[in-house]
């Protein structure tokens, strides 16, 4: 590994990632991000970015299947790590991961920028807790920010997606 | 009332269809759950500049100098602009006021003598990546004298340029005789209260990509959202081009709120970028500068008096109101003021009504509408007065209400003044009816004894409620063309856009039901001024009345096309025919299909025999005109607790009751409802930007600006009423966007004031912790 002078911010340094099942290798400046590292360099703009401060939660993603904010950390952070964005969710093209489908069915999401971070989120806690009270789905996602639903029916969704993988499992 | 056009469709019957009222599955999920949208940051373009906006960061000030050049000497750096590259660009203009004399309030693209506003653009940099942008874009140095700032839009105005002051205009509206009202009063009831500065904040901050395409020469505009063909036609204008030379595009728009699509001052900036540079331009806004340059809302100061009758009846309402514009008057210019001008008397029958909103400037981000604009902020004046009303003369606040609501019987009601340049014609409802089918679904009797009970233990608790009056549909026209290819796809192309509140589905639902095809197989395009000519776009809860009309009309016009041709194919006669699920049936034997559309569309193709000498295509464009608004309405009931040492309020129990005239997709409107709550609570508790003494922003991250999060949500009821479909449509219906949010500060505050046990506490929004527990403190 090469040395990095403090403050030098064009540095660049090579990392391998695991995205979504698929081993990842490239140089990144030092300063890129993880959400843009995932955005700009993999081209998988699943990954909202709302805030860049960590309070909204659409950025989040799977770090080594814990959920965590991607516009918080830098891409040089997860070498040699595993990530799980909103694109490596469903298993195929033509079936959609419980939540997924759960959100399509009880209308959880409108415009669906919140929805990536949402369903990454949850993909963690109900893989925790696989038999959820709606109290604890509302602890859960009380840390993202979604301004067009309300979170209801998200809330509903996601008890929905539990029960289902419950008796799919 | 509605124009009647030549082969305009009959009114649509009440009730139920196969898919229009049903709570079918949105056609938008599929790549939203999947990450596969397209919001305006996923656009990308090979060879990209990044713009970024140096912004100003004294509230007010004398423009000295811009120093660029070490920003200039950095690598990676393109060009970096102030004032004197741009200065043959006109200022943003206006495209919703009739007011006059706004024109030297507009605000120029980038700051030139002054600056008038923390987040004010004074310079762009363009480099080959976003974070060198940002780097050089800390290299600008400005000088600024600083001048004294105005913050406050009820104190004097001052001077904005020499001849011109801060308050450019009054919005005036009178009818009856007000001062006899006055005169003749068995009581006059006066308040003080104010709404806080808030706003849409949508989870997608503003982006804007442009790219001039030199093989057709033509400028592309991509990330737009709300009024594509308006600002199409401005941007053209702006840079002298013809508008068949300058397109936009929307992709997936994460939320608009009315604060997203207009046009601002980057959209310009990229356009001109990527002309001048001759490379694509990318601006993607950062939630700084979203809280700082996105159009602010909502905050007004109103002196409201109210004159009754010994019953409580009202006689009259003089309302003398402050409007705090921010340092511009932006694409909406008086437009807010207009609102709550002539939308302030709401549902009540008032003999006399006067009104002055004194439109002011102030050293703050510019502010224009935000999801029930002009209503949020007078809902709560109108029904604070209520309540003021109602302990003066002693009366049950349902009661006071009961008395003054215009009843079904006085439908349509007139009401001598105009909002938005139309009259504003009150025109179905019942009012009383859908107030006691509210307060039944509440439980508001068990609520009142089980608050008596709760009080005895020692909880601070209260109840409220709060009726109010939406418009919706706003005119004059929309177009819409449906057209069926030879697989028996359906395309419907529409003037319209996507806020993402699902408008594609509810379109598709009024064309599958009228056109007998599967809503799956419908693809809705919007958004777009490459496939359609003219549209008005997504705004003022319009869409699914507009739009939703013209699309019912085209669809029935393109049905009528199908049977013709298939009659002849079948040697049937037109009206022996139907369309079941995509295929032509005898209507006296549905289940048996007979020709395909896919066919039918096949032999109305150029080339067909059958269309020799008459324009070929199974495809229909109709437009759909009105030159009234229809109002929905409703009423919302609250119940709060209030935790004595912390003056937190929170609600428990919350109804939003609204009747939107006929709900095309109930899960859809239900939706809209409990977000546009959610909302509403944002303002009525917890949003506002706050400035200190010398302009500078207070709220400029999420840690400040305090969103509702789940923790915040009560479990909300909805109440969809479909009592009064609008007859002003051939659908009924009536828009459903706004109802939910628009009363929420009014019903909160009512709550609150009943949980202190001290009625007209409360009088200003948002309604904040220190307030409360000023009055929990002191002794009643």
């Amino acid at each position: 590994m090469t040395s990095v002078a403090v403050g030098d911010e064009t540095a660049m340094r090579r990392i391998g990632v695991t995205v979504n099942g698929t081993l990842q290798a490239g140089e990144v400046s030092v300063r890129l991000t993880l959400a843009d590292f995932l955005r700009q360099d993999l081209k998988l703009t699943g990954t909202h970015l709302g805030c860049e401060h960590g309070v909204c939660g659409a950025c989040t993603i799977l770090l080594d299947g814990r959920a965590v904010r991607a516009c918080l950390l830098l891409a040089v952070q997860v070498d040699g790590h595993s990530v799980t964005t909103v694109e490596g969710l469903a298993p195929s093209a033509t079936v959609l991961h419980p939540l997924q489908e759960a959100f399509c069915a009880h209308h959880g999401l409108q415009c669906g920028f919140c929805t990536p971070g949402m369903l990454t989120t949850l993909v963690e806690f109900l893989k925790d807790c696989p038999d959820p009270s709606a109290e604890e789905v509302r602890v859960a996602i009380s840390g993202n920010i979604c301004r067009c639903t309300g979170y209801d029916s998200i809330v509903e969704a996601t008890l929905s997606a539990a029960a289902n993988m419950r008796d799919g499992s | 009332m509605s124009k009647a056009v030549a082969d305009a469709p009959p009114r649509l019957a009440p009730g139920k269809g196969r898919v229009l009222g049903q709570p079918v599955a949105r056609l938008e999920d599929g790549p939203l759950v999947r990450g596969r949208g397209l919001f305006a940051a996923d656009v990308n373009f090979p060879r990209q500049l990044a713009m970024r906006v140096v912004r100003s960061q004294i509230a007010h000030g004398r423009l000295v100098s811009l120093d660029t050049a070490e920003a200039r000497a950095l690598p990676g750096v393109v060009a970096v602009w102030t004032a004197a590259e741009v200065s043959d660009i006109p200022p943003i203009p206006f495209r919703a006021t009739k007011v006059r004399g706004l024109e030297p309030y507009c605000q120029p693209i980038l700051a030139r003598e002054r600056v008038r506003y923390v987040g004010e653009p004074i310079a762009v940099v363009f480099a080959e990546d976003a974070y060198i942008a940002e780097d050089a874009a800390d290299l600008v140095v400005a000088e600024i004298d600083e001048l004294p700032v105005v913050l406050d839009a009820a104190a004097e105005p001052a001077e904005f340029l020499p001849g011109n002051s801060t308050e450019p205009t009054i919005v005036r509206k009178e009818y009856g005789d007000v001062d006899a009202a006055f005169r003749a009063a068995h009581a006059v009831i006066e308040l003080d209260l104010s709404v806080g500065r808030h706003s849409g904040v949508p989870m997608e901050t503003r982006g804007a990509i442009a790219r001039y395409v030199a093989a057709h020469d033509v400028l592309e505009l991509h990330g737009t959202a709300k009024k594509q063909h308006w600002n199409r036609d401005e941007i053209a204008r702006l840079l002298g081009r013809p508008p068949t030379g300058v397109h936009l595009f929307e992709g997936h728009v994460g939320g608009g709120f009315g604060v997203r699509g207009e046009l601002y001052p980057e959209d310009l900036l990229v356009c001109l970028a990527a002309m001048r540079l001759d490379r694509p331009v990318k601006w993607i806004e950062d939630r700084r500068e979203h809280l700082v340059a996105t159009n602010h809302s909502r905050q007004q100061r109103h002196l409201i008096r109210g004159a009754v009758d010994a019953d409580g009846r009202l006689l009259a309402i003089d309302d003398v109101f402050f409007h705090d514009q921010g340092a511009y008057v932006r694409t909406h210019g008086a437009r807010v003021a207009d609102l709550a001008a002539g939308m302030l008397p709401g549902p009540y029958r008032l003999p006399a009504y006067r009104v002055a909103g004194h439109f002011r400037l102030t050293n703050k981000t510019p502010a224009a509408t935000y999801r029930a604009p002009g209503r949020f902020e007078t809902t709560f004046v109108r029904e604070r007065l209520m309540d003021a009303i109602a302990v003066r003369l002693d009366l049950d606040p349902i009661e006071l209400r009961r008395r003054n609501l215009v009843t079904e019987a006085e439908m349509p009601h007139v009401r001598p003044v105009d909002t938005l340049g139309v009259d504003v014609v009150l025109d179905s409802g019942d009012y009383i009816g859908l107030m006691d089918q509210a307060l039944a679904q509440f439980g508001w009797d068990a609520v009142q004894r089980d608050l008596t009970a709760r009080r005895a233990a020692g909880d601070c608790v209260g109840a409220g409620l709060a009726f109010f009056v939406e418009k919706s549909g706003l005119g004059p026209s929309d177009g819409v063309r449906i057209s069926i290819d030879a697989t028996g796809g359906v395309e419907l192309v529409s003037g319209a856009a996507s806020v993402g509140q699902g408008m594609e589905t509810a379109l598709a639902q009024i064309c599958a039901e009228a056109l007998g095809v599967d809503y799956r197989r419908i693809r809705v395009v919007r958004g777009r001024t490459d496939r359609i000519e003219f549209g008005n776009g997504a705004h003022a809860s319009r869409v699914t009345v507009m739009s939703g009309s013209a699309t019912y009309h085209a669809a029935l016009a393109v049905r009528g096309m199908a049977l013709d041709t298939a009659a002849q194919l079948l040697q049937a006669r037109p009206e022996d025919l139907a369309i079941e699920d995509g295929q032509v049936v005898r209507a006296a034997a549905p289940g048996v299909p007979l020709i395909a559309l896919a066919e039918v569309a096949r032999q109305m193709g150029p080339n067909s025999p059958l269309m020799r000498g008459r324009t070929p295509g199974l495809t229909a464009e109709r437009w759909f005109y009105s030159e009234h608004m229809t109002y929905p309405y409703g009423v919302h009931l609250a119940l709060v607790r209030i935790d004595r040492a912390t003056g937190e309020v929170r609600v428990e129990k919350y109804l939003v009751a609204n009747d939107v005239g006929r709900a095309v997709n109930p899960m859809m409107v239900e939706g809209q409802m409990v977000g546009g709550f959610a909302q509403g609570l944002g303002g009525a508790l917890f949003e506002e930007f706050r400035y200190d003494e010398r302009g500078q922003p207070l709220s400029t991250t999420f840690a400040d600006y305090l969103i509702p999060t789940l923790s915040e949500m009560p479990a909300v009821d909805v109440l969809i009423a479909e009592d009064a479909p609008s007859p002003l449509n051939p659908l009924g219906v009536k828009g459903a966007g706004e109802g939910g949010t628009n009363a929420v500060g009014a019903a909160i505050a009512a709550a609150v004031d009943d949980a202190l046990r001290r009625p007209g506490a409360i009088v200003s929004l948002p309604i904040l912790p220190r307030t409360v527990r000023r009055h929990t403190e002191e002794p009643t």
